[in-house]
């Protein structure tokens, strides 16, 4: 039961992403071709009304169900890692046209070739998993 | 009673404006805050490396996989809401992407031919039956690697970077969203053209 709340927000992400069409090919093809506002607002208004948010999260002092400050942890400031990790995830994002949600979400609407999809996105983790220690961060 | 339920269904299954999207998944990043958790899809990929074992090949996997079972949830729920969306919640035009007459002219130009207002939410190429050919061995499996591998290296994927980072206003997801277009384009320009030629 402590799980059914997650489950409950899972598919309101579900349905949002499906609903707002960003788990398409192609419109994520048309993202990179800049020929619609469209995803870039999806992308603008979730960072604006997260920034919102945020605002009033530390205004309020506002604190989670365990009691803590809410925040999003700090990322690590090294910037090789981002650059290029990034650049990598890029070429997927684009070739692809899924990003890791929508791959769950579309498997979820029946598109069962996407476990292997899923097989191949795990592979990559695990590839970098054991370079993690010789590639630059 | 019954009549207002179907009213509620054909309300959800009109094609959502962007910024419902960017309110609705704004909100689910805060709920996750508010149970102490943190927005990202493809910490997923190493929760399920781990949980199969990976840990015995590199410490990066060697860690106690089970509390972040939640993040599993997150996912489950997010494929039954894509069952339940495709399934219940189309709408009457059916799974369609409603993209620019801009775009349909360039995937013309690459060979990929749709009547504008006509153009699925998913290619073909998503199939079994292209997963033995060429292209959709390549975008299947090659696609999958590099969101895999380039997520973790980067630290996160659109959801923990692009909306998470950014919305919390830390550098580092703003350089690793640099990174995702600078590959994107990279991907849409040089590469494609190539790809849907084979």
């Amino acid at each position: 039961m402590r799980y059914f709340k997650y489950i409950i927000i899972g598919f309101l992400f579900g349905m949002t992403l499906y609903k707002v069409e960003a788990v398409s090919w192609f419109r994520i093809f048309e993202m990179f071709h800049f020929q619609s506002f469209h995803m870039y607002g999806i992308i603008f208004s979730a960072v604006a009304f997260g920034i919102l948010g945020e605002q009033l999260i530390s205004r309020l002092h506002l604190r989670n169900i365990k009691g803590q400050e809410l925040h999003v942890p700090p990322k690590a400031p090294q910037y090789k890692r981002y650059i290029f990790g990034g650049i990598i995830f890029g070429l997927g994002w684009a070739m692809a046209g899924i990003c890791p949600g929508p791959m769950f979400i579309l498997m979820g609407a029946g598109y069962t070739v996407l476990v292997v999809f899923l097989a191949s996105a795990m592979f990559g983790t695990f590839v970098y998993g054991l370079l993690r220690n010789k590639l630059p961060h | 009673m019954l009549d207002f339920l179907l009213q509620a269904k054909a309300f959800i299954s009109q094609p959502w404006p962007w910024w419902l999207g960017g309110f609705m998944i704004a909100f689910i990043m805060f709920a996750l805050m508010f149970f102490g958790h943190e927005l990202g899809i493809s910490a997923n990929l190493r929760t399920m490396c781990a949980a199969e074992g990976a840990g015995k090949f590199a410490d990066f996997f060697d860690y106690d996989w089970t509390r972040d079972g939640w993040n599993l949830m997150v996912v489950l729920g997010a494929m039954f809401g894509g069952y339940m969306t495709s399934h219940y919640f189309a709408g009457a035009e059916g799974n369609i992407a409603h993209v620019s007459e801009a775009t349909v002219e360039s995937l013309k130009a690459l060979g990929l031919n749709y009547e504008p207002g006509q153009v699925p939410l998913v290619p073909e190429f998503y199939s079994w039956e292209s997963l033995f050919t060429l292209r959709g061995a390549i975008i299947i499996l090659g696609g999958g690697f590099l969101i895999g591998f380039g997520a973790r290296y980067a630290g996160g994927c659109t959801s923990g970077h692009a909306i998470s980072g950014l919305s919390s206003l830390q550098l580092p997801s703003l350089v690793a969203v640099i990174g995702f277009f600078i590959g994107g384009l990279i991907m849409t320009y040089l590469i494609f053209p190539l790809l849907f030629s084979l």
